[in-house]
């Protein structure tokens, strides 16, 4: 998926593209270069419901080769407490991840994307999750998903040493290509089915070909009625 | 057209037997699809209203004793209706862009002229039939006038006046007689042009705050014969201000120096300036002044006569005469005039609001209140009960002509007239009569005549071509139903009580049905034509299958009607006064017609775009009237307005508001509802779009109905724009929770009901780069279940989001041909939680299948059938540009229809991929009554889950039933009760004979 997405980079700006295969941001609004480019994760869960983000790890996306990384530090024991306060409040647990690399604070202008999950499917699952960073056709972030693996809260006891590492997969998701309508394959089955019909005889026939020992039969049996009905008028004559 | 065939399969498709070759097999499973009403259905279950939107310019003087009417429309129709009866008599409808904008029109004879495109069409009608006579593209440039131009008492050419040139045309076929270069048409303003036979023309132009510029032609040659430079400092323009009467006298009026100007143009090159005072008269504060003229004949000269409008409600007939002005009389207090010609007599038609002072057609009677009563002259006239009287006046003289007065109400609270036009004749005793077309400002049109006491000949809805929002309800229960209903719905109050109030309602019950017997009788005995059941607002009741219902439309002028949706009849009408003629609209049934006794109640959310004002109106659907229930005021524009499933103590269902602060108002905010919402907050999500910013943002309700940011997603706006959100109809019931295969496994679909389907279009738009996409998006979480774009695509896109399937089509730019997507998302084989939905608890995500297909023609509305039960296959009803709707199968836009088939896709019914769709004129479930320039489709469920009730709206609207599976819980109108009851009897009958055979043959075989 990987190799086709940032050829399509290519031509959708071809003006930017540079001598080393580096593309600078035709956008100007960054500093996404070449190599990979880190983007900051954080994440907010307070017992008041309140919106609190501190760092909880920071993505690496290569934008060469499409890949993303996270390197994220463990929970502090606070904040396992207070993880599981929230759950119990039936609160949320929200990530954001700012929309243009970098991660510095003056880039809070460009906004950021952000998604929750109940925090007591955070707990139940363990700490493990699934992040998902979806990207428009031109590299932009669009939106950040989030999941936990299982999902949902069903209430289950979680023992304090399943909650000091998080086990993340990300994935980056730029979008897929729609299929336009297949008229090739369409007219290759057309031929096949046309040559299968050439090849074989038995449909090429002509109609007497087909049918003559029905019309044969039909002779014959014409023929024999006729007499059948011939001789009845001969005795009058 | 209507079809002869009535195959009798159900839904799906027949057995086939596996040896038949595919495409045998795809065309055989095609035609089994087909659907088509016979000749005698046509109008029985479906009718058509066709509009020609607000008047722009109208004729009434056709031809004497002509029984037509041409009208203009602003929404580029041109149109005959017929004066007696108010019917379409012909219509062409242009392009609905500024491309087919009518820019005038004029008539002579029995040909009309119209000028379209900004003036780069003309084209001359013939009246009678509606044919175009002939068509001519002009040159480009700024259109200004266009006139009739007369020679020796014959009308021979059109003079078409643009910013730089002059044209003449024949009338007789378009061609170009010359062309002639206006001079310094750089600088001055060239508005009019005006002849009256005599040979020559003249144009004039304004340099404003300096001078006018007459340039005068020879009609013969085009030979420019002079030139007159006329000082005018006070003037700015002279279209719509100024204006020539008599013989060629220019009129103009000028508030600055309150005087009015005169010229005449043949001899004179100063203006003649004539002080108000001197005539009596005063403009009003603020108001451009203006001249209406009348010119009876484009080869005579106007009439010397004309109007001066002095402010909003007052106005003044003058005279001019080579002495100078001359006051005919005055009309303050005045809503409209207008001029009309019968033979010589040329008469004023003027409305005034009607006042109790005419007593015995007194002659001079002059109206009741004097110009010095100015806070009343300075804004439009509105009468007190909505009450206008029309009297006619002639020109010459300003006297009153006798019994000419037209009296009319209108229905609607805060309307007013705002154009009227009159045709005059003479009546067998030589007095004049005439007839007189009323527009209102909610587009209704009037047509008045004084005819044996009746005043209204017809009138015309015409804002019905402009329905921006509608819903079905469900009609109520009739009266014994109601009674039935209520018993059970009150307290108990003893037994005896309750007994004898049973009795009395099934009493009334017998009666109901004594009645209906008997009436049944009645009408057996007369022909089946006559047989018409008037329905008015009295006698609503719904039928047995709940196919009747009521249809709630919304117009852009703001007028709301309810209309009986089986026979089209308009049932109430309200009017919302001060509504912006750029609002958006959205309608909303708060509670059903079934929770008796109390009524249904729709609620409309009105929003001006401009400056975002919101208000919110509340209303009984089925009878019209405004609900006693006070609407919450909203200070903060509304941004978004969903309806809750929790209900009040009335049944009413709760909507939230949301305002530009996020801030909630709940609808109807009674405690209990309250109560409600506190407990359930926690769980209710909603979705903000902001498609400026891109911005889709998530919200949670809190318990004290704040809200707060759950999630937010941004779709650069720099490189696409949403176009598109739309989410499932929540109304949507889906029977079945998969699909079985061929394999006999099932497919568990993925039926998420907080799905919302995105588009979106790339900014960039050349050819090889455009693109859009499409993102579905889970509006409690925000997350992104899938987003796919299709290259090399533009829009506008029509989207259809339905069960677990949408439905995409666009203009593919490099094939350069219209193409449909559909997207399907399965759960897979396994369901993950069957028993209960949450979008918080969905780790997988769902497979999507997607396929193309490449359609014939672009389209102009595209919606699903929807039924009462989702037993029934989908349909996609298309709406095409030529007014047809196409009834689509959703079996042919299947993400699963095979490449090749295999033995286990004919299994499971799955036809053939085949990359077109065609379209079959069968499959239009509107035969021949076509929809022009159609908007939007509606479907409804009725009460037979075959049924659906589907309205189009355009300019046009209709009605008509959809059996997307076929009648399969219907019996035929044709079925043939005589054999089957025959049958019946006969075999009873048998039973009978051979019982007592049996008897007999048993008795005896004992005896022996």
């Amino acid at each position: 998926m990987a190799a086709p997405w940032f050829l399509f980079l290519l031509l959708a700006a071809p003006d930017a593209i540079q001598g080393s295969g580096c593309r600078a941001n035709a956008r100007g609004a960054g500093a996404e270069g070449c190599g990979p480019t880190g983007l900051l994760l954080e994440h907010s869960f307070e017992t008041d419901d309140s919106v609190h983000f501190r760092k909880r790890g920071s993505l690496t996306w290569n934008v060469q080769d499409g890949t993303i990384t996270l390197t994220q530090r463990q929970l502090t024991e606070d904040e396992r407490g207070r993880l599981r306060d929230v759950a119990a409040l039936h609160g949320l647990y929200r990530v954001r991840v700012p929309r243009k690399p970098g991660t510095a604070e003056g880039l809070a202008a460009a906004g950021y994307v952000s998604s929750f999950v109940p925090a007591c499917s955070l707990v139940e699952s363990h700490l493990s999750d699934r992040l998902t960073l979806h990207v428009d056709v031109a590299g932009n972030v669009v939106g950040l998903s989030v999941v936990t693996e299982p999902g949902g809260c069903r209430g289950h006891e979680v023992e304090e040493v399943d909650l000091e590492l998080f086990n993340t997969t990300v994935q980056l998701q730029p979008p897929l290509t729609a299929p336009g309508p297949e008229t090739a394959a369409f007219i290759e089955r057309l031929e096949m089915e046309q040559a299968q019909k050439a090849k074989n005889p038995q449909e090429q026939k002509s109609f007497f070909a087909k049918y003559w020992h029905l019309i044969l039969g039909g002779a014959v049996f014409l023929t024999a009625m006729r007499p059948a009905r011939g001789p009845a008028p001969s005795p009058e004559a | 057209m209507p079809g002869r065939r009535r195959s009798g399969a159900a839904a799906g498709f027949p057995i086939m037997a596996a040896a038949l070759a595919a495409r045998l097999w795809l065309w055989a499973a095609l035609l089994v699809l087909a659907a088509a009403v016979y000749e005698d259905q046509v109008g029985k279950f479906d009718w058509r209203q066709q509009y020609v939107g607000k008047l722009k310019f109208a004729s009434l003087e056709c031809a004497p004793g002509s029984k037509k009417i041409v009208v203009a429309t602003e929404e580029n129709v041109i149109a005959a209706l017929n004066s007696r009866t108010g019917a379409i008599l012909w219509r062409h409808v242009d392009k609905g862009t500024p491309e087919g904008a009518i820019d005038a029109m004029l008539l002579h004879g029995q040909d009309a002229l119209t000028i379209s495109n900004g003036g780069r069409i003309l084209r001359s009608w013939e009246t009678n039939i509606g044919g175009l006579n002939w068509e001519m593209s002009l040159e480009s440039g700024s259109f200004q006038m266009a006139s009739l131009v007369g020679l020796q008492d014959v009308v021979k050419y059109v003079a078409v006046l643009k910013k730089t040139t002059l044209t003449l045309h024949y009338l007789s076929n378009g061609h170009q007689k010359w062309v002639e270069q206006l001079p310094k048409s750089e600088s001055v303003h060239y508005q009019m042009v005006y002849s009256y036979g005599t040979g020559v023309m003249w144009v004039l132009g304004v340099v404003p705050n300096s001078h006018v510029n007459i340039v005068k032609f020879h009609v013969e040659d085009g030979e420019m014969v002079q030139q007159v430079r006329v000082s005018a400092p006070w003037l700015k323009s002279l279209s719509g201000i100024c204006a020539v009467v008599g013989k060629a006298v220019l009129v103009c009026p000028d508030p600055g120096t309150r005087s009015l100007f005169t010229l005449a143009l043949e001899t004179e090159e100063e203006m003649k300036r004539t002080p108000l005072q001197a005539l009596e008269l005063e403009f009003g504060q603020g108001f451009q002044p203006w001249i209406l003229p009348t010119q009876p004949n484009p080869s005579g000269a106007s009439r010397s006569q004309f109007f001066l409008q002095l402010a909003p409600s007052h106005f003044a007939l003058l005279q001019h005469r080579p002495e100078g002005l001359s006051m005919l009389r005055n009309f303050p207090q005045t809503a409209l005039v207008s001029f009309g010609t019968s033979g010589e007599k040329t008469v004023a038609a003027v409305m005034t609001c009607r006042t109790e002072t005419q007593k015995g057609g007194s002659v001079e009677e002059a109206p009741a209140k004097t110009p010095s009563d100015k806070s009343n002259s300075q804004e439009a006239l509105v009468c007190t009960n909505q009450t206008y009287t029309i009297n006619l006046y002639l020109a010459e003289t300003g006297r009153r002509l006798l019994d000419t007065s037209i009296t009319f109400s209108l229905e609607q609270n805060g309307t007013r007239p705002e154009q009227l036009y009159i045709q005059a004749f003479l009546k067998k005793d030589d007095s004049v009569g005439y007839r007189a077309l009323v527009q209102t400002d909610d587009h209704l049109l009037l047509f008045l005549q004084q005819l044996a006491g009746k005043m209204l000949l017809w009138s015309r809805e015409e804002s019905l071509a402009e329905v921006v929002s509608l819903e079905m309800v469900d009609l109520p229960l009739t009266g014994a139903q109601a009674e039935l209903e209520g018993e059970f719905g009150k307290k108990a109050d003893g037994l005896l009580g309750m007994f004898l109030k049973r009795l009395s309602s099934q009493l009334i019950l017998l009666q109901a049905w004594t009645a209906h017997l008997w009436k049944m009788f009645y009408d057996a005995r007369k022909p089946r034509s006559q047989i018409r059941n008037e329905i008015n607002i009295d006698n609503l009741a719904r039928d047995e299958f709940n196919l009747q219902k009521m249809v709630v439309m919304v117009t852009a002028s703001g007028k709301l009607f309810g209309i009986e949706s089986s026979s089209g009849t308009i049932l109430w009408k309200q009017y919302l006064p001060n509504i912006q003629p750029d609002s958006s609209f959205k309608l909303m049934v708060q509670r059903t017609t079934a929770h008796f006794p109390h009524p249904p109640q729709c609620t409309l959310l009105v929003k001006d775009k401009k400056t975002g004002r919101s208000s919110l109106y509340v209303f009984n659907p089925i009878f019209g009237k405004w609900s006693q229930v006070a609407p919450p005021v909203l200070k903060r524009p509304i941004l978004q307005a969903l309806l809750l499933p929790i209900m009040d103590q009335d049944y009413a269902k709760a909507m939230l508001l949301i305002d530009d602060e996020y801030k909630v108002t709940a609808f109807p905010a009674s405690r209990n509802v309250l109560r409600q919402l506190q407990e359930i907050a926690p769980s209710i999500f909603f979705y903000l779009v902001d498609s400026e910013q891109g911005r889709l943002a998530g919200f949670r309700l809190r318990k004290d109905l704040t809200t707060e940011l759950s999630w937010e997603l941004t779709i650069p706006p720099e490189v696409q724009r949403i176009v598109t959100v739309k989410g499932k109809r929540t109304s949507e019931h889906v029977h079945s929770q998969g699909r079985v295969m061929g394999d006999r496994s099932v497919l568990y679909k993925s039926l998420n009901p907080n799905l919302l389907a995105v588009v979106t279009e790339s900014t960039d738009l050349h050819h090889e780069r455009t693109f859009i996409g499409i993102y579905l998006i889970d509006g409690v979480t925000g997350r992104i279940i899938h987003s796919s774009v299709q290259k090399k695509a533009k829009g506008p896109v029509h989207l259809v989001h339905s069960e677990n399937w949408v439905v995409y089509q666009y203009w593919n730019t490099k094939a350069r041909r219209n193409e449909f997507t559909v997207l399907e998302l399965y759960e897979g084989t396994e369901q993950y939680n069957a028993t209960a939905f949450s979008s918080l608890d969905r780790p997988q995500l769902p497979q999507v299948l997607q396929q193309s297909y490449i359609f014939p023609s672009s389209i102009s509305a595209m919606e699903a059938t929807i039924t009462e039960r989702g037993i029934t296959s989908r349909h996609l009803l298309i709406g095409l540009p030529s007014g047809a709707i196409l009834s689509l199968p959703k079996a042919l836009l299947d993400p699963r229809r095979p490449e090749i088939p295999t033995e286990q896709s004919r299994e499971e019914n799955l036809i053939p991929y085949s990359p077109d769709v065609q379209i079959h004129a069968e499959r239009f479930i509107n035969y021949n009554q076509t929809i022009s320039r159609m908007r939007g489709i509606y479907t409804a469920p009725s009460g037979l889950e075959s049924t659906c009730l589907v309205v189009a709206y355009g300019l046009d609207i209709y009605q008509t039933r959809v059996y997307p599976s076929k009648q399969f819980d219907v019996l035929k109108d044709d079925y043939d009760y005589v054999l089957i009851s025959s049958v019946l009897f006969g075999l009873v009958f048998a039973t009978m004979i051979t019982k007592r055979l049996a008897q007999v043959k048993l008795l005896n075989r004992a005896w022996r």
